[in-house]
């Protein structure tokens, strides 16, 4: 890679790891107001208009916390914890490709923070060490109950990314690679012509049931409601996050959002085609064929477009998190776990056992 | 038994359905429900009252701040008697009563005034039982004002300044403010 190549990715990082940070933050937002306008409600409508200046006023409040430390707490651990939750958080959107590339002559950006072939490994290898944050802040609180959340969460995650990983499987079956790129390349059609097809090579259609229980992972991997038992307020005062206060609660609530936002980007890649949209082939065409931009700008305006389906996707999905969230009342321990190890991951090895023969006999590639 | 209300309702117990136990049609069910009151939220008016630029109508017969009234020449009519003080039933009214000079008689209406009338608002309890012993029509309770909130014990110990009504009628209580005999005929006579 060239130098001016090398800095172009270099922004891309950075612009990544900001988008990330403002989607968390207007996740924060986002969430009051969706769970007010669910249940009848106004939602905060003070700080600018709309209430949109309302995360600049959270921030400053956590800021300006007094940052209190519990007698007994192991000072570094506790301070380290929330640190480790949001640098996790942050990483693993590292390697979501947000769109193809751009060409401006001979340099082509890719719009993905960094391209590595096992891109789905790391994503699971980091969100599993994300528990690690939990794990540390619980602990060092020394409170029972934190400590408490903590287990939960660690034995949580442990659970249901078996089951997420073995419906993994079923999709890496079918497009032989771990590279998230190759993955979304793989869910398009090429081909002329009028055809809705392009939503049908999304792999939600060739694996409904593996969706489902990803899906249903997910949730209880970014611990959110109705699996948010980490945190279980009824049961556990605050869970994990009991004891801390000012900035360092702030980063625990934040690397939540980072996590839904990465999920959601996570399964758009997976499941409903990533950067790819309906019709996109025709779009190009008409873009080079039919107005007078250059090869490289109709090419751009192309890939630009499929950004923007990619965070439609994002929003969307996003979106549902929170849905679900103000709908659906928590689960209870026994039956979060009833249903990660005797439902899901069954479920998930069935789903392998059918693509296998699916693949086999020829019926999906 | 014989039921008695013959509201009972007999309860059997049965096993789940295979949908039931999948539980995924109840969740699209509760989504379904929420959604529409997403929508309802953002499209109807919503019921909530934001409360410092809209405020809640007030009862007509609501019994808030006291007011003094003026007569129609725009004289008080308080004549310090203590009525309201001894029908006071938290003993929160307090008055001097003075005599009035010579050249004051566009001032107070009567010849004895009230040189000071305080109402402690940490006492009253908002009866209206000064109201209904008035019987010169002066003290008033209004029906669109409360005591505000303050930091001090002794800003609520209202005094003239803040208890007499205004000269000018236009800065006087806009809503619910409840007229004297005297007004109310001068009303109708303008009005007729």
């Amino acid at each position: 890679m060239t130098l001016p190549a090398l800095g172009w990715q270099g922004l891309v990082v950075l612009a990544t790891f900001g988008i990330s940070l403002l989607i968390a933050t207007y996740c924060t937002y986002a969430e009051r107001v969706i769970a007010a306008f669910l249940q009848d409600r106004v939602g905060p409508d003070r700080a600018g208009p709309f209430g949109l200046l309302q995360p600049l006023a959270d921030a400053v409040k956590l800021f300006t916390k007094e940052e209190f430390f519990p007698a007994g707490a192991n000072r570094a651990l506790f301070v380290f914890g929330p640190c480790l939750a949001m640098i996790t958080a942050l990483m693993s959107s590292a390697v979501i490709p947000f769109g193809n590339f751009l060409k401006f002559g001979d340099t082509e950006i890719h719009l993905q923070g960094i391209e590595i072939n096992v891109g789905m490994l790391y994503v699971f290898g980091i969100v599993s060490l994300g528990v690690y944050g939990i794990m540390i802040g619980g602990w060092a609180s020394n409170n029972k109950f934190s400590l408490l959340g903590a287990i939960r969460a660690a034995s949580q995650n442990i659970s249901y990314e078996l089951a997420m990983g073995l419906a993994l499987i079923a999709v890496l079956m079918m497009s032989g690679t771990l590279s998230l790129r190759e993955i979304t390349l793989q869910q398009t059609h090429v081909g002329g012509g009028w055809h809705l097809s392009d939503i049908f090579t999304w792999n939600v259609f060739k694996q409904p049931l593996g969706f489902i229980i990803f899906i249903v992972c997910a949730f209880a991997e970014t611990n959110r409601t109705p699996f948010d038992l980490p945190e279980c307020e009824t049961e556990l005062i605050g869970g994990y996050h009991t004891e801390y206060s000012s900035m360092k609660m702030g980063l625990y609530l934040f690397a939540e959002y980072v996590n839904v936002f990465v999920a959601t980007a996570v399964m758009s890649v997976l499941y409903f085609g990533g950067f790819n949209y309906p019709f996109q082939y025709e779009f190009l065409d008409f873009l080079t064929n039919k107005t007078s931009l250059s090869a490289d700008w109709a090419h751009n305006i192309f890939v630009l477009m499929g950004v923007v389906a990619m965070f439609a996707k994002i929003f969307t999905g996003i979106f549902f998190f929170m849905w679900v969230r103000w709908t659906l009342p928590r689960f209870r321990y026994d039956q979060l776990m009833r249903l990660g190890w005797t439902i899901l991951i069954p479920l998930a090895i069935f789903n392998i056992l059918l693509t296998g023969g699916l693949i086999t006999f020829g019926v999906i590639q | 038994m014989e039921s008695l209300s013959k509201r009972a309702k007999v309860l059997t117990k049965k096993p789940m359905t295979l949908a039931e136990r999948a539980y995924l049609p109840a969740i699209f069910q509760g989504l379904s429900i929420t959604m529409q009151h997403f929508f309802r939220a953002a499209t109807k008016k919503q019921v909530t009252i934001r409360y410092p630029e809209e405020t809640r109508p007030f009862s007509p017969v609501f019994r808030g701040l006291h007011v003094l009234k003026r007569d129609e020449k725009g004289r008080e009519r308080c004549t310090a008697c203590g009525l309201c003080a001894v029908a006071c039933p938290a003993e929160a009214i307090t008055m001097v009563a003075g005599e009035r000079k010579k050249g004051e008689e566009n001032l107070y209406r009567e010849e004895k005034y009230a040189v000071s009338y305080e109402i402690n608002m940490l006492r009253c309890i908002f009866c209206g039982l000064c109201e209904e012993a008035c019987p010169k029509a002066a003290v008033y309770l209004q029906a669109d004002k409360m005591a505000p909130p303050r930091f001090e014990r002794d800003e609520f110990i209202y005094g003239k300044d803040r208890l007499v009504e205004p000269v000018a009628p236009d800065l006087r209580s806009k809503r619910g403010i409840q007229l004297t005999p005297e007004q109310a005929d001068t009303l109708r006579t303008q009005t007729a």
